[in-house]
């Protein structure tokens, strides 16, 4: 068994002197410039004298030597805050933040002469100290980059790096060595589990499918991922699409199938492109087709677009989607495994289970169970956003504690101005919409399938957003319940009906008009739909409302017995004062405020009127003295 | 010995026997599960969550969607079943106009019985539901505000009838059940069936009541208000009365009529039977002289419509034989109110019948004169019902009365008419003594009757032999049809009736909560065969004296003129023609395409690429613009082709080529002329 080799290794083969140029071309980056970035290299390289390459095919036409550059492009590389990045090798360097005009910079200084550019580098903002290359960077000291390990250094649109590497080794052994039994028992051994949400076992799944009678059967790429925040699989399938379907092939292999569909979102539309240019490669290749890997034997792939649901990401509507029927779920039973896609046996895997797949399958199911923990093998990426330093897409093996996340990777909790706040930590919502939050208290727990799901929570599809004591937990209750209520299919009673009477009673309790009553209402409402939905959607739609009203009753009580926001999150609920004391009688809170609700004298404390008050805050806004309290 | 496989339902055994749902078991054990969204005829939703079930070692299930597996241990009826029950039916009434006293459905609704059963005491919820315009058209009524979304007719219209009429649309709060692009549903491709009626657990769809202006005519002094009852209406309203689905109630019906005021009551039976005379006539004529085979029947005004909107190409195929509504109407308004001495503006005609689509039949252009149809009003059998309930009747109590003649008189052949399968027995009945010469003893035919969707019968008449096939409902239609296009049917004649087991159970018929009515219904009509006296429409001697006195010959020059009818593609979507693709044409010479489903199965968008290239390599796009268009209902005709105002049909590419050229010479003419 062997694991891939790495393209960096790949390219300076018999090149010495070759410099290899990384621009990370992920949406994030490409947003923030790297195209024009790649543009002024092109330019700049050419000015100074390189001999430059940008397509790995073309790597042969250089000998290597000082003045030869591979101007490669890669996927996300997961801290997007600080794009667009560029890395140098084999020199090993970061730069962060390059704009088209630092390019002309970076070739004199430092591809000529040798030198690095502070400037360009991270500077760890606890200790202002820059970071020479990823390694030394905190936000990557801590992970474990495996499934994403190639996508920040491999040219996503090349399928000869991808083989380069030892791509599709690991499909081409499945096809031509295992049989379908020996491919699903090494994927049950490895213990892997979905990532798209549920953590079922993979091997399991492709067995329950292997051994249907039916001769006709689909393997599915789950890449409708819909979560706000969450970009993993959009990653995976920018970053590195040929790891998806040499997946999907190996799922094939082992349930028997020759035909599969990757569903992407539509909203995705870089990730369309490079996974339909990967599946008309690997077409090319003979890898994909009516002969895969010469044996006779038939497996192709087809990308279908998103309807642009959130709830065709549950498998039952997806497959609906993909026989042209509306996106809603069905009941099951019967599940893929028996009838899926126009009723005959079907896989379906999330994006990051099947690219985790080849490595399984190269590196063998035993070295894989040495990562994460003994139920949950294997790592687990995250969207980590929120109210901390680093901000991205990370990587990290089961088991790591929320604190190794925040305050390791993340490099702790930031105030409302973006500062570092050592006690600021309040909660983390983890897995998005169908998540729930966790709080002080779990900051030790290990994130894993399990010890999540004894808690209430879930991994699902991996948001994790950081959040500081100025968030109201009512407030974020109420912002995932909207969104899981406009997502609805609106198809079961208890998901439609009820979301939309969930929400309204998280409306009347933000804006002042809940009870002690209303809380049990939700409380009761919250548990039918988690036990009546039809589907995960619906299922786990309450999670947010629930978890918070267990971590953070406390909260809930002081909007609906007080009538006050502590965090003054809850505009409705602000009850506008002037301090007094403060108050220098300025009188420009006088004149800011639009409806006329102050009065006083010049030079003496003034004061608000509370039947004009329309709770706008302009006037805290206003105020130098900090003495308008309450909003 | 093996002891039989049994699931344990609140602790009592209870046999599987080949159920396909748990749901169907616990039924079977006597306990009745609410529903909204489960109809054994349709696919399996699971959304309203009301049959909700403790299965042992698995939680909570919904039990229409759980395939029953011996040694199940289920209780119905636990605190959190009941509870997710009682949550599940309060947020359904928070999102539901709750106009009770005023809605058609009052008393006959699911909602409110099951409402009731679960002691709904308050909805805690906020009423959420939001006003939306109600959809009043010829047949249908639908009322949004009502509708609690279990899907029921959107999967009958689609998956029993193949239209797909009705959809889903939106998401979140905010779905709701619409035709095509929200418009109404006399404008798409809705054939008024009114399956979706009959399935509909609450008000939201209704027959478009006509009571009213029956009510205007029967109180007018000046009208003489004359009825027909279809034949599967008296099997079915006595159920809102109490009697079992089945049991005929014609004399009561017919009383209750003439205490309304009607002052004559007929049968639809007797044009049934005209119907076979003309229609059986038909057939011996299409055999014997060559005409297009297999012949359809054209009694159903929904199958019409279906075959107008959906095979145009197949129109030739159907009998132009109006239906008996429409006969009846014909010889009404034309023979017998000029023997009564009225003006053809005096007699008001009323159907009772079992169909909202013969609402929609009566009103064809086809059917009237000088805007007035033969037919006034139809009056579904629940709007009848209505009627009677609203006089204070005592429907049990009344003395059967019978009908006037001689439109009253009728055999069994125009009774057996409202089951699937009995226009074809009935004029099985006559075409045999007319092909043969000789009496048909015994007159049923088994063969066509039953319940499977298509059921085939061969009879061999003067040693040819003949290949008859019945269907009910409209997918099984279209797929017959498909093999029909084939020519791979080798049907000679083919019976169809739009609704699972023919008019007995029609949109409009009483909504029955018990599960055989169908069946009952069924066996009734046949029952009413047995019980006549004549069961050959060639033996009704008040049709034959009709024939005799005023229609002549059967098949002749008037019953042709009065009985037969004529159809025309129709187009799905109502509305403005589409433009779908192609830039304005200014004062350029436009050449519209048409690119509905007919003429695309045809060619026309090759036609129309090649078109478009054309007038690309001559350099043209000055002069000519090709415009990608919809529907220019000649369907049976296409590709249509319109190039300036000049619409050509069954149009080549050579054609249209040389009429553009024709068109742009013209122009060039016109405007040297003009110079």
């Amino acid at each position: 068994m062997q694991t891939l080799r790495s393209p960096m290794e790949v390219a300076f083969e018999g090149r010495e002197g070759l410099r290899k140029i990384v621009i990370c071309t992920g949406t994030g980056c490409i947003a923030n410039g790297a195209l024009e970035v790649k543009e002024a290299f092109q330019r700049e390289l050419a000015a100074a004298g390189f001999a430059t390459v940008e397509h790995f095919t073309q790597l042969g036409q250089l000998k290597g030597g000082d003045d030869s550059a591979y101007l490669s492009k890669s996927g996300c590389q997961g801290f997007c805050q600080m794009g667009p990045l560029v890395s140098i090798q084999p020199e090993d360097i970061l730069y962060t933040k390059v704009k088209a005009s630092d390019v002309k910079a970076i070739v004199e200084r430092t591809l000529k002469a040798g030198e690095l550019i502070p400037e360009l580098l991270y500077a760890n903002p606890v200790n202002k100290t820059r970071c020479r290359s990823q390694h030394e960077i905190p936000f990557y000291k801590s992970q474990t980059r495996f499934v994403l390990k190639q996508c920040g250094d491999l040219d996503p649109e090349s399928l000869q790096e991808y083989l380069a590497i030892g791509g599709y080794q690991a499909a081409k052994r499945c096809w031509t060595e295992l049989t379908a039994e020996d491919v699903c028992k090494e994927m049950l051994d490895s213990g892997l589990r979905g990532r798209g949400g549920g953590g079922f076992p993979t091997g399991r799944k492709w067995e329950l499918t292997r051994v249907q009678p039916e001769p006709k059967k689909y393997v599915i790429c789950n890449g409708d991922e819909g979560d706000p925040g969450a970009f993993m699989d959009r990653s995976v399938m920018e970053g590195n699409p040929h790891s998806v379907i040499e997946g999907m092939m190996i799922a094939a292999r082992g349930i028997g199938a020759d035909e599969g569909y990757v569903y992407v979102r539509a909203e995705y539309p870089l990730a369309v492109k490079r996974v339909r240019q990967a599946c008309a490669d690997a077409r090319e290749a003979g890898l994909l087709g009516d002969d895969a890997f010469g044996t006779g034997r038939r497996f192709d792939v087809q990308v279908m677009e998103g309807a642009g649901a959130f709830v065709c990401g549950e498998e039952t509507a997806l497959m609906g989607s993909i026989e042209g029927e509306r996106g809603m779920p069905s009941p099951k039973p019967p599940f893929p495994a028996q009838s899926g896609l126009w009723a005959k046996p079907t896989v379906i895997n999330n994006v990051e289970t099947l690219a985790t797949v080849p490595l399984i399958m190269a590196m063998g199911a035993k070295v894989f169970r040495g990562m994460g923990t003994g139920t949950s093998p294997g790592t687990k990426t995250f969207a980590l956003s929120g109210h901390v330093l680093n901000t991205g897409l990370i990587e990290v093996p089961f088991g790591l504690t929320l604190r190794d996340v925040v305050h390791g990777i993340g490099g702790g909790v930031t105030n409302r101005q973006g500062k570092l706040d050592a006690k600021g930590f309040k909660a983390v919502q983890i897995g998005g919409p169908s998540g729930g939050c966790l709080t002080q208290e779990h900051l030790d727990l290990p994130l894993d399938f399990d010890s999540l799901r004894s808690i209430g929570a879930m991994v699902g599809s991996g948001g994790l957003v950081v959040m500081n004591h100025g968030t109201c937990m009512v407030a974020i209750a109420r912002y995932f319940m909207k969104f899981t209520q406009q997502e609805s299919c609106g198809k079961c009673v208890l998901c439609r009906e009820g979301t939309k009477q969930m929400l309204l009673l998280l409306e009347d309790i933000v804006e002042g008009r809940g009870s002690l009553e209303t809380l049990d209402m939700l409380q009761e409402l919250g548990t039918a739909v988690q036990r009546g939905s039809l589907c995960g959607l619906g299922k786990t739609a309450p999670n947010p409302v629930l978890s918070t009203l267990r971590q953070f009753r406390a909260e809930y009580l002081a909007h609906v017995v007080e009538k006050r926001c502590p965090t003054g999150e809850c505009k409705a609920l602000a009850k506008p004062e002037i301090a007094a004391e403060r108050c220098k009688g300025c009188g420009l809170c006088m004149k800011k405020c639009p409806v006329g609700a102050i009065s006083g004298e010049l030079r003496k404390p003034h004061s608000i009127d509370d039947a004009l008050c329309i709770k706008c805050g302009a006037c805290a806004q206003a105020c130098r003295f900090e003495a308008v309290v309450g909003v | 010995m093996e002891s039989q496989k049994t699931i344990s339902i609140d602790g009592r055994d209870v046999p599987l026997e080949g159920e396909k749902s748990l749901l169907e078991v616990i039924r079977k054990a006597g306990i009745d599960i609410p529903t909204f969204c489960y109809v054994s005829e349709l696919s399996t939703y699971g959304a309203c969550r009301m049959c909700t079930v403790d299965i042992e070692g698995r939680g909570l299930q919904t039990s229409c969607s759980t395939p029953p597996e011996a040694g199940m241990k289920v209780r119905t009826s636990t605190e959190p079943v009941r509870q997710l029950r009682k949550v599940a039916l309060e947020l359904i009434l928070a999102n539901h106009e709750r106009e009770c006293p005023s809605c058609a459905k009052n008393l006959d609704c699911r909602l409110q019985d099951i409402s009731k059963k679960m002691g709904v005491g308050k909805v805690r919820f906020r009423n959420v539901s939001q006003q939306a315009p109600i959809d009043e058209t010829v047949a249908i009524r639908r009322d949004p505000n009502k509708c609690i979304l279990c899907g029921d007719c959107v999967r009958m219209c689609g998956e029993v009838q193949g239209i797909g009429a009705i959809d889903l649309a939106y998401r979140g709060h905010d779905v709701r059940v619409q035709p095509a692009f929200g418009k109404s549903l006399d404008e798409v491709s809705c054939v008024f069936c009114g399956q979706c009626v009959r399935v509909c657990p609450t008000g939201a769809l209704t027959p478009m009541s006509e009571t009213g202006a029956v009510w205007k005519d029967l109180h007018d002094p000046k009208k003489t208000v004359v009825a027909q009852i279809a034949p599967a209406v008296r099997v079915a309203l006595g159920e809102s009365f109490g009697y079992a689905p089945g049991e005929v109630t014609t004399g009561q019906i017919v009383a209750a009529m003439k205490m309304m005021g009607f002052d004559k009551v007929y049968d639809t039976c007797f044009a049934a039977d005209m119907t076979i005379l003309e229609e059986g006539n038909e057939f011996i004529q299409r055999v014997t002289q060559g005409g297009t085979l297999p012949m359809f029947t054209s009694c159903c005004p929904g199958w019409v419509k279906y075959m107008e909107q959906f095979q145009p190409d197949l129109l030739g195929h159907l009998s132009t034989c109006k239906s008996p509504q429409q006969m009846f109407g014909s010889v009404a308004k034309d023979i017998v109110a000029p023997e009564m001495g009225l003006r053809r503006e005096d007699m008001v005609v009323v159907s009772i019948m079992p169909c909202t689509a013969k609402k929609f039949e009566a009103k064809r252009p086809e059917f009237a004169r000088d805007g007035v149809g033969d037919v006034d009003h139809v009056l579904t059998t629940i709007e009848l019902v209505q009627m009677i309930k609203e006089c204070g009747i005592q429907f049990r109590d009344l003395k059967p009365e019978a009908m006037d003649m001689p439109l009253g008189f009728k055999t069994g052949a125009g009774v057996i008419f409202g089951n699937s399968g009995g226009v074809m027995e009935a004029a099985l009945r006559y075409v045999y003594e007319k092909v043969e010469n000789k009496v048909l003893e015994d007159c049923e035919f088994h063969e066509v009757r039953g319940e499977a969707g298509l059921r085939e019968a061969q009879v061999t008449l003067a040693g040819q032999t003949f290949k008859l096939a019945v269907v009910h409902s409209l997918d099984n239609a279209r797929q017959l049809m498909e093999r029909v296009k084939a020519g791979t049917s080798g049907y000679h004649f083919i019976e169809v009736m739009s609704c699972p087991g023919g008019c007995i159970n029609g949109g409009g018929q009483p909504v029955s909560f018990k599960r055989d009515a169908r069946k009952k219904r069924t066996e009734g009509l046949y029952q009413a065969d047995k019980a006549q006296q004549l069961h050959k429409s060639q033996e009704n001697p008040c049709v034959l004296e009709l024939y005799e006195k005023s229609l002549g010959s059967v098949g002749g020059r008037k019953a042709h003129h009065m009985l037969h009818t004529h159809f025309g593609a129709r187009r799905r979507i109502q509305g403005q023609t589409l433009e779908l693709a192609g830039g304005p044409a200014g004062d350029k010479l436009l050449v519209k395409v048409c690119m509905g489903t007919s003429c695309y199965l045809k060619g026309s968008q090759s036609l129309m690429q090649r078109l478009a290239r054309h007038v690309a390599e001559q350099q043209w796009q000055a002069q000519v613009q090709p415009q990608a268009t919809f529907c220019f209902e000649a369907c049976d005709r296409g590709p249509t082709v319109q190039i300036g105002e000049q619409v050509l049909h069954h149009c080549t590419y050579e054609q249209a080529l040389d009429a553009i050229e024709a068109a742009l010479a013209l122009r060039q003419r016109r405007m040297g002329a003009e110079a």
